[in-house]
């Protein structure tokens, strides 16, 4: 008997340990880009890195201005968002109050499969379908540009944004829809002004978590933007966001302690601060939204 | 509400052609984005099937595009996800079995809970970072297989652990209560009762968790896996390549005749990829007959 009480807790010992291992993980994260990005700052003032218009790092002339990453990578995070934004919401709004179950069924798991496709097969979509299927369009389109990626990658968080949505949706409690019905409104009355209201927080927390994904989303952007850095909103030009700027210096062969190599982890802590903003801020959305309706 | 002016009435017919115009609008933007998957693979497909054949999977990569092949890079896939799944699973879902049967409601498991949820959202080329930070400088294990594998387990990790806590929650209780009132042990309880059925479920999430493995290219290249491996690798201290590397390095270049390999490429990942959700499904079903 007391053996196996010794083995019930050296089993339960061992299964803590897998699971506290996971805290290694954030603190190896956490260190790693502390480490070289305190190296950074140590030869780049924080200021003139933060703020800086200019970024040259690869160049003879450095210059450490880290601003012209940033935009690329919010324009084409916006591209993305209003692609999948209003497109998400209405086929959440349309599985969830217009389609016959056995459609939803159906284009649910079909779509969800778009999430699963590969980042790199959406960048070769987007530079060898998408971007001369626009140019036929849009005059001025430079063979690589914000706008094609900006593209692709909403369709590829379309998916999240649909699917959370519609559940936020379906947890609407019914009698908020009768309600609306009793007093007279159509469907796309309801669907508007009670049930999106209603799932508000919800559908908040599926944005922003899509917009998380956009920002910290690489291959795309790396075959279809361009990689150069360039501070402009014109969605026409190539430009390079801060995961194809870490890309671009991992495919060199730059050595390890050098100012280049440190400038990919100082990129990749901003990346993961902004990241982690966002994932806190769904998951704050998303506890209110159960609160609402726990 | 004296005062207040109502809207002007509407006729019922027009509120009701909104009502279907609304409909119809949602229903065509649904068609919209599976039109979007539709051209997706019949893009690849177009430009692929050309290219495919059984010297493109049996060759090593050429300057000349029409010799060239993917055979180092398959044989690196498969070895870096086999590495990758050796190393998370067995980590995963222990974790996931001392949260869900073990962790109570503890500050300690409520902390662990907050920051898998969290990891779960970390880029993977921050992961990348981690992996090329740790792994490649510290521990020195170069650009090896064993690298890439121990990079792409941290990656998996969240996302096994999740499933897998799913897949045991999903297992009723009065299990678990039938085997203590039999005097069984917490851990007889879990291994005897628990795992076998939750295992179809643990199964269809680490497929899964895989699949989004083996598609993976950013974290990859950030910790310096070669674009050119002439070569299949042997053990785990091998330099390697993976399939989307492979396919990057093709898309990344001019040539059209490239273009049509990387598209050949795209062809044989997604192959690898329904594979192993067919697998995923298959096994599924046939546990669950089985319990």
């Amino acid at each position: 008997m007391r053996s196996r009480r010794i083995f019930e807790a050296v089993i339960e010992r061992a299964l803590f340990l897998c699971a506290a291992g996971s805290i290694l993980v954030t603190a190896g994260i956490v260190l790693v880009l502390l480490w070289e990005t305190a190296a950074f700052l140590g030869e780049v003032p924080i200021r003139e890195f933060l703020f800086g218009t200019v970024w040259t790092p690869l160049f003879y002339d450095k210059q450490f201005g880290v601003l012209p990453l940033v935009a690329g990578t919010l324009l084409a995070s916006a591209i993305a968002m209003a692609v999948a934004l209003p497109a998400g919401l209405l086929i959440a709004i349309y599985l969830s109050e217009y389609a016959p179950a056995p459609i939803r069924r159906t284009v649910r798991p079909v779509l969800e499969v778009l999430a699963g496709v590969p980042t790199v097969v959406y960048g070769y979509f987007a530079l060898q379908f998408v971007t001369p299927l626009l140019q036929q369009i849009v005059p001025g389109l430079a063979g690589f540009n914000a706008l094609s990626p900006g593209i692709v990658m909403g369709i590829m968080i379309l998916p999240l944004v649909s699917s959370l949505s519609e559940d936020a949706m379906r947890s609407v409690p019914t009698g908020l829809r009768e309600g609306a019905y009793a007093l007279g409104a159509t469907r796309m009355q309801t669907a508007l002004r009670v049930v999106v209201p209603a799932a508000f927080s919800g559908i908040s927390a599926a944005t922003v978590l899509a917009m998380s994904r956009a920002v910290g989303e690489t291959m795309i952007v790396a075959i279809a933007a361009g990689q150069q850095p360039r501070l402009t909103l014109d969605p026409r030009v190539p430009i390079e966001t801060m995961t194809a700027y870490i890309v671009q210096v991992s495919l060199g062969d730059t050595p390890a302690g050098t100012l280049e190599y440190r400038t990919i982890f100082a990129v990749g802590m901003l990346l993961f601060l902004s990241t982690f903003a966002l994932n806190l801020m769904s998951n704050w959305l998303r506890g209110r939204f159960r609160q609402e309706y726990a | 509400m004296i005062g207040t002016a109502l809207p002007p009435p509407r006729t019922s017919r027009g509120r009701r052609l909104g009502d279907h115009l609304f409909a119809s609008f949602g229903a065509l933007v649904t068609l919209l984005a599976l039109a979007a998957l539709g051209a997706l693979l019949y893009d690849v497909a177009r430009d692929g099937l050309g290219r495919l054949s059984w010297s493109f999977l049996t060759s090593y990569p050429s300057r000349r595009a029409a010799d060239a092949g993917i055979l180092p890079a398959l044989a690196g896939s498969l070895f870096v996800v086999t590495l990758t799944a050796l190393i998370a699973v067995p980590l995963g879902v222990s974790a996931a079995i001392y949260l869900e049967e073990y962790g109570g409601r503890g500050r300690l498991a409520r902390l662990i809970e907050i920051n898998i949820a969290n990891l779960a959202g970390v880029p993977s080329i921050i992961y990348g970072l981690l992996g090329l930070g740790l792994f490649v400088r510290l521990m020195q294990m170069e650009r090896s297989v064993l690298a890439g594998a121990s990079t792409l387990a941290l990656l998996a990790l969240p996302v096994i652990i999740l499933a897998t806590r799913e897949a045991l929650r999903a297992v009723p209780p009065s299990l678990r209560e039938a085997s203590y009132a039999l005097g069984a042990t917490k851990w007889q309880t879990t291994w005897h009762q628990v795992l076998p059925a939750a295992l179809p479920g643990i199964f269809t999430g680490l497929i899964l968790a895989l699949s989004r493995t083996i598609g993976e290219t950013a974290p990859l290249i950030t910790i310096g896996a070669l674009t050119y491996v002439p070569f299949v690798p042997t053990d785990v201290w091998s330099p390697f390549t993976v399939l989307p590397i492979q396919i990057f390095n093709w898309v990344s270049r001019p040539q059209a005749a490239f273009a049509e390999n990387a598209a050949a490429g795209i062809l044989v990942l997604l192959v690898v990829l329904l594979a192993m959700n067919a697998c995923a499904i298959v096994l599924r079903d046939r546990l669950q007959r089985r319990v």
